[in-house]
């Protein structure tokens, strides 16, 4: 078949199983877009309203559904407003692959008008990169990017193609890649380091688990929740890792990291084994690396050879798919109960119930807190609502109070905190899952950073459910310059605009809430909303997220206030 | 853990944009690269770049996984001095009187071992291949006389261990 290039970038997209892109035209990838508007029963093209909004919507498409998302975007200011979501899309390995245009092969190197070298810009946050100067590289360098993006430890691939490329004819066959010889996607599994754990966590009596995304990235939810059932051993989060299993199960015991919960992280530094499923012990979640589980020995089961010992030296390493070596490991392991040591666990979150939960849950004071609006939802989703937090406070207080039935449910910037990431994330989010309720809880400062993307959601219609906790500060910053910078609010507090006004500027549904007593209806009504919805909540201005873990302090100095 | 020099040793694709995306690992952590060789290797189509750094273990270890874990890198080793033959070339280009008016310049290149590549009547140019010190020491001796241009090349070095590429290359490729 004889097809110009960008014909055959659509029907590579479409070879590959993808029915839905983000993207925003411009100069030099006109050819796709023709192609686009041939092809509009086939492949649906989202229009977002700045390319940022393109990559945290194929993010949060991706992070909801496990499949590669895709934004598409022109050469020049189109590209490089990318990279803010690719390094997002890197660092929290999300499958990604991203199509920008390129001036003419013919004109590369000349700073010809809207020519940057994306290729240099965009290297050290792709896992793999590669400009096409010829049309008939096309369809084998995007099967590639496909298999990159998606296999072994996911990640955000960049392919950059000339206009020429685009023009251009070639004769077009499509195959899958399924191989390539310097890339091993996942180390085989070895046996022998199966046993070795398997002896190490039958002998244990104070073991703990800690489980982070690589569960979910490896679908290997069951595997983990027949793991933990059977070992009885108590189970910790990292805020990735967060819904892989429900988080009302018996063997849960909270989150890990700096505003995690109490028991995990002061009983990190007392366990006597250290089971790390799928996560990368990021500084966020160890503390001072000085202190950090330096009593246990550490097994970490790993699909990327560059993670071990990285941060935390293992004593044994289980490396490959976690779902693989999970399900090996499973006839290995004795079944036990360990009470005693749950109840350690059950202590120390009596401790922080009392000091902490209740106090955020069932606020005295007058203003309306982050976490009660969270419990409010709760009781509205009943667990089932996928929960997408931008960065900061209110991300914390979804993170430590969203209650979750189903896995993919918890979607935010993770490794990256990027502000900004929220609104398009759901709407990516909402378009990949659109049998999901998707709740987008977003600060006031974050909203403004993508508010833009209102405007998508008013021309696809797509019913999320978009909540701002407004505690006029940029809250985070603002609780840091309060511990650390003894109350010096340096260019932290916010005067913000009508959001109830911009919000019906876009046509959507709009509410405030400012009072107690008005917050469970008003949720109440967003949740039956079977249209988008906005609600702006006024929270308490000076809240702070507790516990807390200083920068630089051991997870056993955890602060409960 | 204190610093020592290593050598990088890696096998790859040969394709456009991977001297970037390998020297952005050294640049993300702030280290300076002492020496770089980029080469054909024993294999077709199979380059190979060694890299000396002066670095910790512990960095060395997390530099070489993050480097092999790059799509088009085969396979990434690191070696101690000792365990690797290792040599750098150098070449010098001296003002031709010198040779006819400071008799001890010959004296110099005979005892150094280097060799003359070419003299015309303007200048002459000698080349010395070995380690660094050797290089170093010729290049103080010849200093005094004046020196017209002077270059040297990254390192090269092999191995003492095999390091099992082909096998590897093959494996990967049933």
């Amino acid at each position: 078949m004889r097809i110009t290039g960008a014909e055959a970038i659509i029907r590579s997209l479409l070879a590959e199983g993808v029915d839905l892109v983000y993207g925003y035209p411009g100069g030099a990838i006109m050819p796709v877009y023709d192609e686009l508007y041939k092809f509009k029963e086939e492949l649906h093209h989202v229009l977002v309203r700045h390319e940022q909004g393109a990559t945290h919507a194929a993010q949060g498409f991706a992070r909801a559904t496990g499949k590669v998302g895709v934004a598409i975007a022109t050469s020049g200011p189109g590209a490089t407003n990318l990279v803010t979501g690719i390094a997002d899309a890197q660092i929290d390995s999300t499958p990604m692959v991203c199509i920008t245009g390129q001036v003419g092969k013919h004109l590369l190197g000349s700073d010809a008008f809207q020519e940057t070298d994306i290729i240099s810009i965009s290297t050290p946050v792709t896992k793999w990169n590669y400009q096409i100067t010829e049309a008939h590289e096309i369809p084998e360098v995007i099967a590639k990017a496909f298999y990159i993006a998606k296999s072994g430890r996911p990640g955000p691939v960049l392919i950059d193609i000339t206009k020429n490329a685009q023009f251009d004819e070639l004769d077009f066959s499509y195959k899958k890649c399924t191989n390539i010889r310097s890339y091993i996607p996942k180390p085989t599994m070895q046996l022998d380091q199966v046993a070795a754990a398997a002896e190490i966590i039958n002998n244990a009596k104070k073991p703990m688990i800690v489980f982070g995304q690589g569960i979910i990235l490896g679908e290997a939810e069951a595997e983990l929740k027949a793991f933990v059932e059977k070992t009885g051993i108590p189970a910790a989060w990292t805020i990735l890792g967060l819904s892989a299993m429900p988080t009302d199960h018996p063997l849960n015991v909270g989150m890990v990291g700096m505003h995690g919960n109490y028991g995990p992280n002061v009983l990190s530094n007392e366990c006597d084994v250290f089971i790390a499923l799928g996560m990368r012990f990021d500084d966020r979640v160890t503390g001072n690396l000085e202190t950090y589980v330096k009593q246990a020995k550490v097994i970490h089961f790993e699909i990327d050879p560059a993670e071990v010992d990285k941060n935390v030296k293992s004593d044994v390493v289980v490396l490959g798919d976690v779902k693989e070596t999970l399900a090996a490991i499973l006839p290995l392991v004795e079944s036990k109960v360990h009470e005693t040591w749950h109840n350690e666990f059950k202590e120390k979150y009596k401790t922080e119930l009392e000091t902490v939960i209740n106090d955020e849950l069932h606020p005295k004071k007058e203003g309306i807190s982050m976490g009660e609006t969270i419990e409010m939802i709760n009781k509205h989703s009943k667990g089932d609502a996928i929960m997408v937090s931008d960065v900061g406070q209110h991300q914390m207080f979804t993170c430590r109070y969203s209650k979750f039935n189903s896995t993919k449910s918890n979607i935010t910037s993770g490794g990256l905190g990027t502000m900004g990431f929220a609104l398009p994330a759901a709407i990516g989010a909402k378009m990949g899952r659109p049998d999901r309720e998707v709740v987008a809880i977003i600060g006031d400062g974050g909203f403004q950073m993508t508010i833009q993307e209102l405007g998508t959601i008013f021309q696809t219609k797509v019913p999320v459910k978009i909540v701002v906790l407004n505690n006029e500060f940029l809250g985070m910053v603002r609780q840091w310059q309060q511990l650390f910078f003894d109350k010096r609010y340096a260019s932290t507090e916010m005067i913000n605009p009508n959001f109830i006004a911009i919000a019906e500027g876009y046509y959507i549904k709009a509410k405030k809430v400012t009072k107690r007593e008005d917050l469970d209806a008003a949720v109440a009504e967003m949740m039956a909303s079977k249209e988008s919805y906005f609600l702006e909540v006024l929270v308490e201005k000076e809240n702070n997220v507790f516990p807390m873990i200083p920068t630089g302090a051991s997870v056993s100095d955890i602060r409960l206030s | 853990m204190e610093n020592q020099t290593f050598t990088i040793s890696v096998y790859s694709e040969n394709n456009v944009g991977l001297l970037n995306r390998i020297s952005v690992i050294f640049l993300k952590r702030h280290i300076n690269i002492l020496s770089l060789n980029v080469s054909e290797s024993e294999i077709e189509n199979v380059s190979r770049f060694v890299i000396v750094v002066d670095t910790t273990e512990k960095w060395v270890k997390n530099i070489v996984g993050q480097i092999e874990k790059q799509i088009e890198v085969i396979k990434a080793f690191y070696h101690v001095d000792d365990e690797t033959i290792f040599l750098e070339s150098a070449i010098f280009k001296i003002n031709s009187c010198l040779l006819f008016d400071e008799r001890q310049i010959q004296n110099i290149i005979k005892e150094s071992h280097s060799e003359i590549v070419t003299v015309s009547r303007d200048f002459f140019v000698i080349s010395k291949t070995g380690r660094r010190s050797e290089i170093d020491e010729l290049y103080a001796k010849l200093k005094p006389f004046g020196i017209m241009q002077f270059v040297r090349s990254g390192r090269i070095s092999v191995s003492k261990e095999k390091m099992e590429i082909t096998s590897l290359l093959e494996e990967l490729q049933s």
